[in-house]
């Protein structure tokens, strides 16, 4: 075994059942899910006028044509109908979107009413928005779920989409009607069908198990990855949401894994016997990034997501890592000390043209691009750690929290929240936090152990 | 007995060397000592076995196994150099010992780039052992950034005593 563990190329001769000792069982692979058409579509435009976090929604019970057993719910559709109505709620009030009202507080809605509204049911509760749904169980055991957007003040239908999913996809139906009322009342893009890759932690501060996990955006349908045999760091989704792409101490050294998810299978990023770190994909997932560490000197490499070659990107002396492409694929910011401390720069994508991009003092690390192409989110360390963002020609700082040790921000899918992860001083316990861009809607994520290295994917398939 | 007062010599004037001396030295230092003629017949048969970390570590000195750096430095220093050479003599000594230098940093930085300065931190110090005659085939280094921290505190104190390069004998 010491020699196994001492000679670099003995560990590439480890077989592959060695490199996956650190995985749990391999998951199934999601759903998809199908977008029906509902009565009426896109009718009027929006009444309200006013700060969005004061419009007043409410989300009674979605109804049901029979009460009937179904494997999304132990007791039948009607209570299903209860629970979806719960988690629109719970996402749009968790985010300090609205004033959301959800169902445990209101009456429920007949069937028939949900095409054409009780107004005076709902006139006197103070609501501007109305929101009516249905859940109906298909001969093929799958749910068909409607959603409907009602502007009280107009009496009139806003928006309404329906969707078929598995049973066991019903809360992206719930997430998909949060983010139909999201965008239709803000005008942004969705961002609640999505998930979050992070690393669970436990254990004391000097022996902390660090575990690959998955969760849906609002922390439901949680999953270890890994076993915690090993650590685990800094995972990021493929654009499909098929793969993840990790580090892994699991042969004993800092390496990139590509895990795929519906096989459980893995694979090194590169067959190098040098240290990997810091992996991202291009936005179309035919790229992943890499930094490998070469006799101490750190430099940014892009393989394709097939295998192959890799190329390298950078050549500076010191420490280049990192890398986010810009949401078009053509540019990539990234860190580097080549100035001597920790600095945002950016390349084309081939490597040419590279500049520094961060003159804020203090130094600047962990840079993403937000899908949307018009914010980089990155770490600004000056006496504490915070998330901070700038434009993409490095002008417009501002920062966005105000903790001792915030670091690694990631971006909702829209573009419009940040997640990042926060160090407790002293103890160094870690939790996951998102904050909006105004900087003044910042909240803990639920996690069930400390957690730290969020990354958000894109909206689901 | 006769290597433990040969290496005190080597270690006091190194330490001499680092004392009127800001920047680390710009010679290399001394070549090992010959040691063929000094192999130490062990003492106690029944002590560690040669390469575990216990024989190490009684050989060389607890303090010896680990340097230090400045924040975000990883520049080996007159003090480290001292240490390094200890570590040197006992590995042209047991020529057949391999190792690995761990690299780690203060939790103060970001996951990441720590793990690249860890690294960083790791070489120098191997580079050190290469360039005095320890062959790099018998060195592996390993970063565990700011994962691994042995002084649990958030203070300047804590933070010194993790950002380190220490070396294990692996058995």
């Amino acid at each position: 075994m010491k020699y196994l563990v001492l000679i670099p190329l003995a560990l590439f001769a480890a077989p592959l059942a060695a490199q996956n000792q650190d995985l749990g069982e391999p998951m199934q692979e999601g759903q998809a899910v199908e977008t029906i058409e509902e009565e009426g579509g896109l009718t009027g435009s929006v009444s309200f006028e006013g700060n969005l976090d004061d419009l007043g929604i409410a989300i009674p019970a979605f109804a049901t044509d029979r009460d009937v057993a179904t494997p999304a719910n132990a007791n039948g559709t009607a209570a299903l109908g209860v629970e979806l109505a719960r988690v629109i709620t719970s996402n749009l009030r968790n985010n300090g979107l609205f004033k959301p009202t959800g169902p445990d507080s209101l009456p429920t809605p007949a069937f028939a009413n949900i095409t054409s509204p009780n107004w005076a049911t709902w006139s006197t509760r103070g609501a501007e928005m109305l929101v009516h749904g249905y859940v109906r169980a298909r001969s093929d055991n799958r749910l068909t779920v409607g959603c409907y957007l009602y502007d009280m003040a107009l009496q009139d239908r806003l928006v309404a989409e329906g969707w078929v999913v598995a049973p066991a996809d019903w809360r992206r139906a719930a997430h998909k009607c949060a983010d139909l009322v999201y965008s239709r009342l803000t005008g942004e893009s969705p961002f609640f069908d999505s998930r979050i890759a992070y690393i669970a932690e436990t254990g004391p501060k000097d022996n902390r198990t660090k575990r690959l996990a998955i969760m849906d955006s609002d922390g439901a349908n949680h999953r270890f990855i890994t076993t915690g045999r090993s650590t685990a760091l800094t995972p990021r989704y493929s654009p499909d949401y098929r793969q993840l792409v990790y580090l892994s101490y699991v042969d004993g050294n800092p390496r990139i894994y590509v895990y795929d998810i519906g096989t459980g299978r893995q694979t090194l990023v590169t067959q190098s016997d040098n240290p990997t770190f810091a992996p991202r994909w291009s936005p179309d997932g035919r790229y992943i990034l890499y930094s490998m560490a070469v006799g101490g000197n750190t430099d940014i490499y892009r393989v394709s997501a097939s295998g192959g070659r890799s190329e390298r990107l950078t050549d500076a002396p010191g420490i280049d890592i990192g890398g986010s492409f810009s949401p078009d694929g053509s540019k990539i910011v990234f860190e580097s000390d080549r100035s001597g401390s920790q600095q945002i720069y950016v390349m084309d994508a081939d490597g040419s043209n590279q500049r520094r991009l961060s003159f804020f003092g203090g130094r600047s690390a962990t840079p993403e691009w937000s899908p949307r192409g018009d914010q980089i989110a990155f770490t600004h360390i000056a006496g504490d750690f915070n998330v901070a963002v700038m434009n993409p020609s490095g002008r417009g700082f501002r920062k966005l929290t105000r903790g001792w040790q915030d670091e690694a921000p990631t971006w909702a899918p829209n573009g419009r929240i940040i997640q990042f992860f926060r160090t407790e001083r002293n103890s160094g316990r870690t939790s996951l936090w998102q904050v909006d861009l105004t900087g003044e809607n910042e909240r803990k994520l639920p996690t069930p152990v400390d957690a730290s290295d969020p990354a958000w994917g894109p909206i689901l398939p | 007995m006769n290597t433990r007062i040969a290496t005190a010599a080597v270690l006091s004037s190194a330490l001499a060397l680092a004392a009127c001396q800001k920047k680390a030295p710009e010679e290399l230092p001394p070549p090992p000592e010959d040691v063929t003629t000094t192999t130490p017949t062990t003492t106690t048969p029944a002590g560690p076995t040669v390469g575990s970390m216990e024989h190490f570590l009684a050989a060389v000195g607890q303090m010896n196994t680990v340097v230090y750096f400045d924040t975000d430095r990883y520049n080996i220093d007159a003090e480290d150099s001292a240490k390094l050479q200890r570590q040197a003599q006992y590995f042209s000594q047991y020529p057949s010992v391999t190792f690995t230098i761990e690299g780690h940093t203060d939790e103060r930085g970001t996951r990441e780039y720590n793990l690249a300065l860890g690294e960083r931190r790791a070489n120098a110090a191997k580079n050190y052992l290469v360039s005095v005659g320890i062959p790099a085939s018998r060195i592996r280094t390993v970063s565990y950034g700011k994962e691994r921290p042995v002084a649990l505190g958030s203070n300047e104190s804590a933070w010194a005593q993790n950002r380190r390069a220490a070396t294990v004998t692996i058995n």
